[in-house]
């Protein structure tokens, strides 16, 4: 405990700046270790392979199946392609994303902090490296405070030599997103690839190296806003790392025998016997039992660390352990612990998984329910009108024609809904107009089709009529209409 | 204030020593790695000013040791704007004008260079959207004085129209009736109501029918006996919808009285030959562009 005299300053003058004090976490085995295993597994795993599986598309389309295509602007998923029009696509990904995020934050707190964050999983692949290397949380404290020998330079040379070659992989990872992997990874290497590239791959080698190497939990504490928004999103129904004090205090070190007489009788003595272990497994060097804190990143160590000990020392588990803030005040009055499930399972945590399935379904329907084709029409508006010989009236269109399939479709425009209206395009004669112009559009493009219009000069100053483009070459046909207005002189 | 400043229980940290109902703010030191990124701010931005033109000197800022320049950078990119549309522009010169619709992609290339063009150097008579005004033909439309297909289209612009002191322009003179003593007034009234009668502006009348008889005798040679204009001497059609000077009674009447006898230069003169091609392409391109060399219907009705 804190004394009143050390709560008083002492007037020194403190340095305004701190220095990182180092972490070294002990390696620890347990239940949560191990699932950091597999979803370290996993979610490297996605990483590095994505780019590298392949769909078939024909002939002169892309054949990888996740490919952000930022020259051509496509988005190319497995069997879906997304156009830029149509990238509320990723939009109601994104609002899935911060839901999800309010789903899992105001359920199981800081979860994505503590297993799924990048920052985290290259942080701890980076220290399981480092333990590698320069062996266990002691080993690594003596060598840090060890002298420059020929050793310890060789040690260190190899340590960073081994996160470089980590990060480089990791940058170099990102651009097949990007580009076709095969393709670039020989241009890559023969120094054939963009400008860019190098510099992403460079840039991101950097930020790996340096965030995963020596930043770590600085930049949980000091850089990351999640940590901030998290907390706010979570209340005393949400699921976090946390000592149970009511259970643990007082601390039993040392005390069993020569404080005794100042604490009263053994059966008072909580059940943390300050052995340190959930301190010394901690990656952010935090320690959970002064209470919830933003350096938490909730990875779960500290719980196998103390499950583990507590086995050892015949008490039950849970010493630390996963909790919400109201669970903790029942159960320090005398309460049964709940089932985690029903800490999961609450109103609130339903409303946003109905909100984030809803939206996800909405998408999921939308998706099924688009067209692979459009039509759209831009009235020429200089000039608005022309007058012709013979007293007709000529209004342009560019008609836009998307052909959002993969081959060649042949499109047929009509016109509708305009009294003796004709229309022909470029390359041809008004003597040839008609109601219909058949075009081509190559795959996967958007062709822009002048169109003349023309139409008896008598008429209102403005007909409002349409364009239907059907596309004749597919399996389903498909139909779209774009709505436009034909304009005459003012009489 | 000092006394008040105490140590925050659970973080250990020293308080500011302020104190707003009882809401306390701590002193907590900034991260020593934060003061070298501000280091690094500084060294980025003095480096900066080495490498890129930065310190004002009396007449102009150093010019960094990189020795670039804005002024560098837009010259670079316009000569490689160049070298890509050079090939193009060869290819253009290299095919007549006639063919170039043969090449839809050089045809649409010589489209957009012309535009460019045409904002620079036509738009002043023909207008932005090359619809013309009194006195300058609408492009748009199919109405054409001296022919629409593309090769009449660019021998009028390489040539021009009435350029004085040259017998290559594009030639023509319609007299002066009125003022120079061709026709009296009366007479210049009645050729007015068969041109207006001819063209459905207004009902068959007496002085219509004398006006037709009129017309043969001094206009038809030019205009032909239909009325219907002659391209071979940019005679217009006066029996359609289109007027370049209006027409309404007062326009008709001033244009028999006094003439008009538009003039467009030669702009073979004073562009180079890609460019004149790439504007053919693009008046051609405007909606009112013939296929074919003039119809012989319409010739040969006015040549009779």
């Amino acid at each position: 405990m804190v004394s009143p005299s050390d709560l008083v300053g002492t007037g020194k003058k403190k340095s305004l700046y701190a220095r990182r004090q180092p972490v070294f976490p002990k390696a620890i085995d347990g239940p949560f270790r191990r699932f950091k295993w597999l979803v370290m597994a996993v979610t490297l795993t996605i990483y590095y392979v994505t780019p590298w599986l392949r769909w078939d598309r024909g002939a002169n389309n892309p054949d990888q199946a996740v490919l952000v295509d930022l020259a051509n602007r496509r988005f190319y998923f497995g069997p879906l392609e997304i156009w830029p029009h149509e990238f509320y696509y990723v939009a109601g990904l994104l609002i899935m994303a911060g839901i999800g995020l309010f789903l899992v934050t105001s359920a199981v707190g800081r979860a994505w902090c503590g297993y799924a964050c990048p920052q985290t999983v290259w942080t701890d692949l980076f220290q399981h490296i480092e333990r590698f290397i320069d062996g266990d949380r002691n080993a690594q404290a003596r060598l840090a405070k060890a002298p420059w020998t020929l050793g310890k330079i060789a040690r260190r040379a190899l340590k960073y030599g081994i996160f470089l070659l980590v990060s480089l992989l990791t940058g170099g990872a990102w651009i097949f997103y990007f580009a076709d992997a095969p393709t670039l990874t020989r241009d890559f290497l023969a120094g054939d690839a963009a400008y860019v590239a190098y510099a992403t791959v460079g840039l991101l080698t950097a930020t790996t190296f340096v965030f995963g190497g020596f930043m770590r939990e600085q930049v949980c504490i000091y850089m990351c806003p999640w940590p901030r928004i998290q907390t706010a999103m979570m209340d005393e129904k949400t699921l976090i790392v946390t000592y149970k004090d009511w259970r643990g205090e007082p601390r039993a070190r040392g005390r069993r025998t020569a404080e005794l007489s100042d604490i009263g009788t053994p059966e008072k003595l909580g059940d943390c016997i300050d052995c340190n272990q959930c301190v010394a497994v901690c990656p952010t060097g935090i320690d959970i039992r002064n209470g919830p804190q933003i350096g938490c990143i909730t990875c779960a160590l500290c719980i196998d660390a103390c499950d583990s000990v507590m086995a050892k020392v015949g008490k039950p588990r849970g010493l630390i352990d996963y909790a919400t803030l109201d669970d903790c005040k029942a159960e320090a009055a005398g309460a049964r612990p709940k089932p985690v499930w029903k800490t999961v399972l609450r109103p609130r945590t339903l409303i946003y998984f109905s909100l984030w399935s809803g939206i996800g379904l909405a998408m999921l329907f939308a998706l099924g329910e688009r067209t692979r084709m459009s039509i759209s029409a831009q009235h020429q508006r200089n000039p608005a009108y022309v007058q012709l010989s013979d007293g007709h009236v000529r209004n342009n269109f560019t008609v836009k024609l998307r052909n959002m399939e993969l081959r060649p479709r042949t499109f047929e425009v009509r016109l509708e809904g305009l009294p003796g209206g004709t229309m022909w395009t470029s390359g041809q004669e008004r003597s040839a107009a008609g109601t219909t112009v058949r075009t081509v559009v190559p795959a996967d493009t958007l062709a822009k089709l002048p169109i003349f219009v023309a139409a008896p000069g008598e008429g209102e100053e403005n007909d409002t009529f349409l364009f239907t483009a059907v596309a004749l070459s597919g399996d389903t046909r498909e139909v779209d209409q774009a709505e436009a207005s034909f304009e005459r002189p003012a009489r | 204030m000092a006394e008040k400043k105490r140590l925050d229980e659970a973080t250990n940290t020293e308080t500011v020593g302020h104190e707003w109902d009882g809401i306390e703010e701590l002193d907590t030191p900034m991260p020593r790695w934060w003061l070298w990124t501000f280091y690094a701010t500084i060294v980025w931005g003095l480096a900066y000013t080495i490498v890129y033109p930065a310190w004002p000197l009396v007449s102009r800022a150093t010019a960094g040791v990189w020795d670039w320049s804005s002024r560098g950078q837009l010259e670079q990119e316009l000569a490689a704007e160049e070298a890509k549309r050079a090939p193009i522009l060869s290819a253009i010169a290299a095919t007549p004008v006639s063919e170039l619709q043969g090449n839809p992609q050089l045809f649409q290339a010589a489209v957009e260079g012309g535009r460019a063009a045409f904002r620079v150097n036509c738009v002043q008579c023909h207008g932005s959207g090359a619809t013309g005004s009194k006195g300058y033909p609408n492009l748009n439309d199919d109405d054409w004085l001296w022919g629409g297909d593309i090769e009449a289209i660019h021998t009028s612009i390489e040539k021009g129209i009435r350029q004085p002191g040259h017998e290559d322009t594009r030639m023509s003179q319609m007299p002066a009736f009125g003022r120079d003593g061709l026709l009296p007034p009366d007479q210049i009234a009645d050729v007015v109501a068969f041109v207006r009668t001819v063209s459905r502006q207004q009902p068959a009348s007496a002085a219509a029918l004398r006006g037709k008889a009129l017309f043969a005798t001094n206009c038809a040679a030019c205009h032909g006996n239909d009325a219907k204009g002659n391209r071979a001497v940019g005679a217009p059609n006066l029996t359609d919808a289109i007027w370049l000077y209006g027409g309404d009674e007062e326009s008709l009447t001033e244009t028999i009285y006094g003439s008009r006898n538009g003039v467009m230069p030669r702009w073979g003169e004073k562009l180079d030959p890609v460019t004149v091609k790439m504007l053919t392409a693009y008046v051609h391109s405007l909606g009112g562009g013939e296929a074919k060399p003039v119809q012989t219907a319409m010739t040969g009705a006015a040549a009779k």
